[in-house]
Protein backbone atom coordinates (compact mmCIF):
# COMPACT_ATOMS: atom_id res chain seq x y z
CA UNK A 1 0.00 0.00 0.00
CA UNK A 2 2.76 2.01 0.75
CA UNK A 3 4.16 3.18 -2.45
CA UNK A 4 0.81 3.98 -4.09
CA UNK A 5 -1.07 5.09 -1.69
CA UNK A 6 1.78 7.81 -0.61
CA UNK A 7 2.36 8.80 -4.23
CA UNK A 8 -0.12 11.56 -4.42
CA UNK A 9 -0.22 13.22 -1.05
CA UNK A 10 2.28 15.57 0.48
CA UNK A 11 5.56 13.92 1.64
CA UNK A 12 8.72 14.90 2.79
CA UNK A 13 11.70 16.03 0.14
CA UNK A 14 14.48 15.28 1.39
CA UNK A 15 16.62 13.44 4.29
CA UNK A 16 17.23 17.01 5.70
CA UNK A 17 13.25 17.60 4.88
CA UNK A 18 12.92 14.81 7.56
CA UNK A 19 15.45 15.93 9.86
CA UNK A 20 14.33 19.59 10.10
CA UNK A 21 10.74 18.65 10.32
CA UNK A 22 11.42 16.23 12.71
CA UNK A 23 13.69 18.85 14.95
CA UNK A 24 11.17 21.60 14.60
CA UNK A 25 8.21 18.72 16.30
CA UNK A 26 10.94 18.08 19.00
CA UNK A 27 11.42 22.02 20.09
CA UNK A 28 7.74 22.53 20.18
CA UNK A 29 6.93 19.34 22.54
CA UNK A 30 7.43 20.54 26.37
CA UNK A 31 6.68 17.67 28.35
CA UNK A 32 5.94 14.73 25.48
CA UNK A 33 6.15 15.24 21.37
CA UNK A 34 3.24 13.01 20.61
CA UNK A 35 0.28 15.23 20.83
CA UNK A 36 2.80 17.52 18.27
CA UNK A 37 3.88 15.00 16.08
CA UNK A 38 0.13 13.70 15.83
CA UNK A 39 -0.90 17.82 14.51
CA UNK A 40 1.72 18.50 12.82
CA UNK A 41 2.41 15.30 10.27
CA UNK A 42 -1.21 14.07 10.18
CA UNK A 43 -3.37 17.19 10.00
CA UNK A 44 -0.71 19.85 8.44
CA UNK A 45 1.62 18.65 6.51
CA UNK A 46 -0.59 15.48 5.89
CA UNK A 47 1.98 13.37 5.23
CA UNK A 48 0.07 10.72 6.61
CA UNK A 49 -4.27 10.09 7.24
CA UNK A 50 -5.34 9.57 10.80
CA UNK A 51 -5.81 5.82 10.60
CA UNK A 52 -1.76 4.81 9.11
CA UNK A 53 -0.82 7.15 12.35
CA UNK A 54 -2.81 5.19 14.77
CA UNK A 55 -1.65 1.92 13.27
CA UNK A 56 2.06 3.04 13.31
CA UNK A 57 1.26 4.27 16.95
CA UNK A 58 0.44 0.66 18.09
CA UNK A 59 3.44 -0.26 16.83
CA UNK A 60 5.61 2.15 18.27
CA UNK A 61 3.97 1.55 21.67
CA UNK A 62 4.48 -1.94 22.12
CA UNK A 63 7.58 -2.22 20.76
CA UNK A 64 10.60 -1.03 23.52
CA UNK A 65 11.90 2.63 23.46
CA UNK A 66 10.83 5.63 23.55
CA UNK A 67 7.47 5.60 21.78
CA UNK A 68 7.86 8.83 20.08
CA UNK A 69 11.31 8.23 18.37
CA UNK A 70 9.80 4.89 17.84
CA UNK A 71 7.40 6.49 15.73
CA UNK A 72 10.01 8.86 14.29
CA UNK A 73 12.12 6.43 13.10
CA UNK A 74 9.36 4.53 11.51
CA UNK A 75 7.64 7.03 9.77
CA UNK A 76 10.80 8.37 8.37
CA UNK A 77 11.76 4.48 7.45
CA UNK A 78 8.43 4.68 5.43
CA UNK A 79 9.64 7.36 2.80
CA UNK A 80 13.43 7.03 2.98
CA UNK A 81 14.43 3.54 4.00
CA UNK A 82 17.38 3.12 6.66
CA UNK A 83 18.67 6.36 5.82
CA UNK A 84 14.98 7.92 6.54
CA UNK A 85 15.02 6.44 9.88
CA UNK A 86 18.42 7.90 10.78
CA UNK A 87 17.24 11.34 9.77
CA UNK A 88 13.96 11.19 11.73
CA UNK A 89 16.23 10.22 14.79
CA UNK A 90 19.27 13.03 14.43
CA UNK A 91 16.14 15.16 13.62
CA UNK A 92 14.20 14.13 17.03
CA UNK A 93 17.83 14.01 19.20
CA UNK A 94 20.33 16.27 18.36
CA UNK A 95 19.09 19.62 19.41
CA UNK A 96 17.02 19.12 21.87
CA UNK A 97 20.35 17.16 23.52
CA UNK A 98 22.67 20.23 23.24
CA UNK A 99 19.40 22.17 24.92
CA UNK A 100 18.67 19.91 27.70
CA UNK A 101 22.82 19.68 28.28
CA UNK A 102 22.66 23.51 28.59
CA UNK A 103 20.01 23.81 30.91
CA UNK A 104 21.93 20.80 33.11
CA UNK A 105 24.58 23.19 33.06
CA UNK A 106 23.03 26.17 33.91
CA UNK A 107 20.88 24.31 36.70
CA UNK A 108 24.71 23.04 38.58
CA UNK A 109 25.99 26.74 38.25
CA UNK A 110 23.11 27.69 40.23
CA UNK A 111 22.10 24.61 42.14
CA UNK A 112 23.41 26.37 45.77
CA UNK A 113 20.23 29.21 45.07
CA UNK A 114 17.63 27.44 47.40
CA UNK A 115 14.95 29.10 44.67
CA UNK A 116 16.39 26.75 42.11
CA UNK A 117 16.18 23.61 44.19
CA UNK A 118 12.84 24.20 45.08
CA UNK A 119 11.79 24.66 41.61
CA UNK A 120 13.30 21.78 40.47
CA UNK A 121 11.40 20.33 43.47
CA UNK A 122 8.14 21.49 42.37
CA UNK A 123 8.58 20.65 39.20
CA UNK A 124 9.73 17.25 39.40
CA UNK A 125 6.31 16.58 41.71
CA UNK A 126 4.32 17.99 38.42
CA UNK A 127 6.67 15.66 36.31
CA UNK A 128 5.86 12.64 38.59
CA UNK A 129 2.03 13.48 38.26
CA UNK A 130 1.89 13.77 34.72
CA UNK A 131 3.33 10.47 34.03
CA UNK A 132 0.58 9.11 36.19
CA UNK A 133 -2.07 11.18 34.68
CA UNK A 134 -0.66 9.24 31.54
CA UNK A 135 -1.44 6.09 32.96
CA UNK A 136 -5.22 7.26 34.00
CA UNK A 137 -5.69 8.21 31.10
CA UNK A 138 -4.75 4.87 29.18
CA UNK A 139 -6.99 3.10 31.76
CA UNK A 140 -9.97 4.03 29.46
CA UNK A 141 -8.66 1.54 26.68
CA UNK A 142 -8.52 -1.69 29.08
CA UNK A 143 -12.48 -1.29 28.76
CA UNK A 144 -12.30 -3.02 25.18
CA UNK A 145 -9.36 -5.28 25.92
CA UNK A 146 -9.80 -8.54 24.69
CA UNK A 147 -8.51 -10.01 28.34
CA UNK A 148 -11.78 -8.66 29.42
CA UNK A 149 -11.72 -5.37 32.21
CA UNK A 150 -11.29 -8.20 35.40
CA UNK A 151 -7.88 -9.85 34.19
CA UNK A 152 -6.87 -6.50 32.98
CA UNK A 153 -7.29 -4.71 36.34
CA UNK A 154 -5.57 -8.31 37.46
CA UNK A 155 -2.65 -7.77 35.83
CA UNK A 156 -2.14 -4.29 36.02
CA UNK A 157 -2.56 -4.11 40.14
CA UNK A 158 -0.16 -6.98 40.39
CA UNK A 159 2.78 -4.83 37.97
CA UNK A 160 1.87 -1.92 40.38
CA UNK A 161 2.64 -3.80 43.23
CA UNK A 162 5.71 -5.75 42.39
CA UNK A 163 7.31 -2.55 40.72
CA UNK A 164 5.66 0.37 43.25
CA UNK A 165 5.47 -1.41 46.03
CA UNK A 166 7.72 -4.35 46.52
CA UNK A 167 10.37 -2.84 44.25
CA UNK A 168 11.06 -5.97 42.10
CA UNK A 169 13.54 -5.57 39.27
CA UNK A 170 11.85 -4.62 36.29
CA UNK A 171 13.51 -7.41 34.48
CA UNK A 172 11.74 -10.39 36.54
CA UNK A 173 8.17 -8.39 36.83
CA UNK A 174 7.72 -7.90 33.06
CA UNK A 175 8.80 -10.95 31.36
CA UNK A 176 6.50 -13.14 33.75
CA UNK A 177 3.79 -11.09 34.40
CA UNK A 178 3.95 -10.51 30.16
CA UNK A 179 4.39 -14.13 29.63
CA UNK A 180 0.96 -14.49 30.97
CA UNK A 181 -0.71 -11.48 29.67
CA UNK A 182 0.48 -13.13 26.80
CA UNK A 183 -0.55 -16.93 27.00
CA UNK A 184 -4.24 -15.36 28.07
CA UNK A 185 -4.48 -12.96 25.43
CA UNK A 186 -3.30 -15.79 22.86
CA UNK A 187 -6.54 -17.43 23.96
CA UNK A 188 -9.05 -14.66 23.90
CA UNK A 189 -8.12 -12.99 20.94
CA UNK A 190 -9.94 -14.40 17.26
CA UNK A 191 -7.73 -16.74 15.44
CA UNK B 1 21.62 20.24 45.90
CA UNK B 2 22.96 17.19 48.33
CA UNK B 3 26.56 16.83 48.37
CA UNK B 4 28.17 14.84 45.27
CA UNK B 5 30.21 11.81 46.04
CA UNK B 6 33.21 12.26 43.59
CA UNK B 7 33.33 8.86 42.03
CA UNK B 8 36.17 6.71 40.87
CA UNK B 9 35.00 4.26 37.73
CA UNK B 10 36.93 1.77 36.09
CA UNK B 11 35.90 0.58 32.04
CA UNK B 12 34.55 -2.02 33.69
CA UNK B 13 32.03 0.39 35.52
CA UNK B 14 31.31 1.71 32.85
CA UNK B 15 30.70 -1.58 30.91
CA UNK B 16 28.30 -2.69 33.78
CA UNK B 17 26.72 1.10 32.86
CA UNK B 18 26.55 0.10 29.11
CA UNK B 19 25.05 -3.32 29.81
CA UNK B 20 22.51 -2.13 32.27
CA UNK B 21 21.20 0.43 29.38
CA UNK B 22 21.27 -2.33 27.11
CA UNK B 23 18.83 -4.39 29.09
CA UNK B 24 16.88 -1.64 30.23
CA UNK B 25 16.24 -0.53 26.33
CA UNK B 26 14.86 -4.07 25.73
CA UNK B 27 12.55 -3.67 28.76
CA UNK B 28 11.46 -0.17 27.86
CA UNK B 29 8.00 -1.04 26.42
CA UNK B 30 5.90 1.89 26.93
CA UNK B 31 8.78 4.25 26.93
CA UNK B 32 11.96 4.67 28.71
CA UNK B 33 10.52 6.53 31.27
CA UNK B 34 8.64 3.11 32.53
CA UNK B 35 12.21 1.97 33.36
CA UNK B 36 13.18 4.89 35.63
CA UNK B 37 12.36 2.59 38.76
CA UNK B 38 14.78 -0.03 37.83
CA UNK B 39 17.24 3.28 36.92
CA UNK B 40 16.84 4.44 40.46
CA UNK B 41 17.07 1.39 42.05
CA UNK B 42 20.54 0.19 40.33
CA UNK B 43 21.80 4.14 40.13
CA UNK B 44 20.89 5.43 43.93
CA UNK B 45 20.55 2.60 45.46
CA UNK B 46 22.78 -0.21 44.65
CA UNK B 47 25.71 1.68 42.79
CA UNK B 48 25.24 4.89 44.38
CA UNK B 49 26.90 6.59 41.46
CA UNK B 50 23.91 8.87 41.51
CA UNK B 51 22.69 10.64 44.25
CA UNK B 52 18.60 11.31 45.00
CA UNK B 53 18.69 15.05 44.18
CA UNK B 54 20.84 14.70 40.56
CA UNK B 55 17.72 11.47 39.66
CA UNK B 56 15.31 13.44 40.10
CA UNK B 57 16.86 16.70 38.58
CA UNK B 58 17.31 14.02 35.15
CA UNK B 59 14.04 13.72 34.99
CA UNK B 60 12.80 17.15 35.96
CA UNK B 61 14.75 18.81 33.50
CA UNK B 62 14.21 16.23 31.03
CA UNK B 63 10.34 16.59 31.36
CA UNK B 64 10.81 20.40 31.44
CA UNK B 65 13.00 21.21 28.54
CA UNK B 66 11.39 20.43 24.81
CA UNK B 67 12.45 17.32 23.18
CA UNK B 68 10.81 13.86 23.86
CA UNK B 69 11.62 12.79 27.55
CA UNK B 70 13.70 10.22 26.57
CA UNK B 71 16.78 12.75 27.11
CA UNK B 72 16.65 12.17 31.16
CA UNK B 73 19.08 9.00 30.24
CA UNK B 74 20.94 11.42 28.72
CA UNK B 75 21.51 13.18 31.97
CA UNK B 76 21.59 10.56 33.98
CA UNK B 77 24.57 9.44 32.36
CA UNK B 78 26.27 13.19 32.28
CA UNK B 79 25.71 13.23 36.00
CA UNK B 80 27.42 10.00 36.07
CA UNK B 81 30.11 11.29 34.05
CA UNK B 82 30.81 14.75 36.09
CA UNK B 83 30.18 12.59 39.35
CA UNK B 84 33.72 11.18 38.33
CA UNK B 85 35.70 13.99 37.33
CA UNK B 86 34.62 16.53 34.53
CA UNK B 87 32.71 17.62 31.66
CA UNK B 88 34.34 15.34 29.10
CA UNK B 89 33.71 12.29 30.94
CA UNK B 90 29.86 13.71 31.12
CA UNK B 91 29.58 13.73 27.60
CA UNK B 92 31.10 10.13 27.83
CA UNK B 93 28.17 9.69 30.35
CA UNK B 94 25.60 10.61 27.93
CA UNK B 95 27.12 8.78 25.06
CA UNK B 96 27.17 5.68 27.29
CA UNK B 97 23.82 5.60 28.55
CA UNK B 98 21.98 6.97 24.93
CA UNK B 99 24.00 4.55 22.74
CA UNK B 100 22.82 1.94 25.59
CA UNK B 101 19.22 3.06 25.47
CA UNK B 102 18.80 3.22 21.96
CA UNK B 103 20.74 0.54 19.96
CA UNK B 104 18.72 -2.47 21.08
CA UNK B 105 14.99 -0.72 20.95
CA UNK B 106 15.33 1.04 17.46
CA UNK B 107 17.04 -1.76 15.98
CA UNK B 108 14.85 -4.16 17.05
CA UNK B 109 11.83 -1.46 16.30
CA UNK B 110 12.99 -0.56 12.56
CA UNK B 111 12.98 -4.33 11.77
CA UNK B 112 10.00 -5.20 13.83
CA UNK B 113 8.19 -2.16 12.14
CA UNK B 114 8.50 -3.61 8.94
CA UNK B 115 7.20 -7.10 9.92
CA UNK B 116 4.72 -6.55 11.89
CA UNK B 117 3.38 -4.45 8.91
CA UNK B 118 3.02 -7.41 6.68
CA UNK B 119 1.36 -9.51 9.57
CA UNK B 120 -0.25 -7.28 11.80
CA UNK B 121 -3.30 -9.28 11.48
CA UNK B 122 -1.45 -12.62 13.04
CA UNK B 123 -2.95 -13.99 16.11
CA UNK B 124 0.38 -13.37 18.02
CA UNK B 125 1.06 -10.37 17.11
CA UNK B 126 -2.42 -9.06 18.48
CA UNK B 127 -2.15 -11.22 21.68
CA UNK B 128 1.15 -9.39 22.34
CA UNK B 129 0.19 -5.78 21.51
CA UNK B 130 -3.44 -6.65 23.39
CA UNK B 131 -2.17 -8.44 26.13
CA UNK B 132 1.07 -6.02 27.24
CA UNK B 133 -1.81 -2.90 27.68
CA UNK B 134 -2.27 -3.44 31.26
CA UNK B 135 1.18 -3.47 32.36
CA UNK B 136 2.54 -1.02 30.07
CA UNK B 137 -0.04 1.28 32.22
CA UNK B 138 0.08 0.18 35.46
CA UNK B 139 3.77 0.88 34.70
CA UNK B 140 3.35 4.50 33.78
CA UNK B 141 1.82 4.79 37.52
CA UNK B 142 4.04 2.76 39.07
CA UNK B 143 6.91 5.46 37.99
CA UNK B 144 5.10 7.96 39.31
CA UNK B 145 4.15 6.54 42.29
CA UNK B 146 7.84 5.91 42.86
CA UNK B 147 9.11 9.27 42.22
CA UNK B 148 7.01 11.17 44.79
CA UNK B 149 7.18 7.99 46.86
CA UNK B 150 11.57 9.28 47.52
CA UNK B 151 9.99 12.06 49.25
CA UNK B 152 9.34 10.17 52.15
CA UNK B 153 9.02 12.48 55.18
CA UNK B 154 4.92 12.76 55.29
CA UNK B 155 5.50 16.03 57.66
CA UNK B 156 7.44 18.01 55.28
CA UNK B 157 6.66 16.48 52.01
CA UNK B 158 2.81 16.00 52.07
CA UNK B 159 2.38 19.60 50.15
CA UNK B 160 4.55 17.33 47.43
CA UNK B 161 2.36 15.09 47.46
CA UNK B 162 -0.43 17.11 47.37
CA UNK B 163 0.94 18.85 44.05
CA UNK B 164 1.62 15.60 42.56
CA UNK B 165 -1.69 14.10 43.22
CA UNK B 166 -3.17 17.50 41.89
CA UNK B 167 -1.35 17.42 39.03
CA UNK B 168 -2.09 14.20 37.85
CA UNK B 169 -5.84 15.03 38.18
CA UNK B 170 -5.60 18.11 36.26
CA UNK B 171 -3.74 16.57 33.25
CA UNK B 172 -6.31 13.43 33.46
CA UNK B 173 -8.74 15.27 33.40
CA UNK B 174 -8.21 18.62 31.54
CA UNK B 175 -7.05 19.63 28.45
CA UNK B 176 -4.24 22.33 30.07
CA UNK B 177 -0.73 22.84 28.59
CA UNK B 178 1.54 20.52 30.52
CA UNK B 179 3.87 23.84 30.47
CA UNK B 180 1.21 25.72 32.52
CA UNK B 181 1.64 22.64 35.07
CA UNK B 182 5.18 22.27 34.69
CA UNK B 183 5.55 26.22 35.37
CA UNK B 184 2.95 26.12 38.06
CA UNK B 185 5.18 23.68 39.81
CA UNK B 186 8.68 25.63 39.66
CA UNK B 187 6.94 28.75 41.03
CA UNK B 188 5.34 26.77 43.95
CA UNK B 189 8.82 25.25 44.10
CA UNK B 190 10.90 28.76 44.31
CA UNK B 191 8.90 30.65 46.74
CA UNK B 192 9.27 27.38 49.17
CA UNK B 193 5.20 25.92 49.47
CA UNK B 194 6.18 22.27 48.41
Amino acid sequence: MDSSATQDRPRPQSLSDLFISFTLLALQGFGGVLAIVQHELVEKKRWMTREEFVEEWAVAQIMPGPNVVNLSLMIGARYFGLPGALAALAGMLTIPLVIVLLLTFVYAQFADRPGLAGALRGMGAVAAGLITAAGLRLLTTLKTNPLGLPVSIALALACFAAIALLRWPLLYVLPSLGGVAFVIAYRKVKP
Amino acid sequence: MSTTPLLSMHASDWLQLFLQYLSLSLLSIGGAISTAPEMHRYLVEETRWLTESQFTASIAIAQAAPGPNILFVALMGWHVGINTSSIAMGLFGVLVTMVGIMLPSTTLTYLAAQWGHRNRNLRGVRAFKQGMAPIVIALLVATGWVLTSVHNDAAKDWPLWLLTAASALVIWRTRLHLLWMLGAGAVLGWFGFV
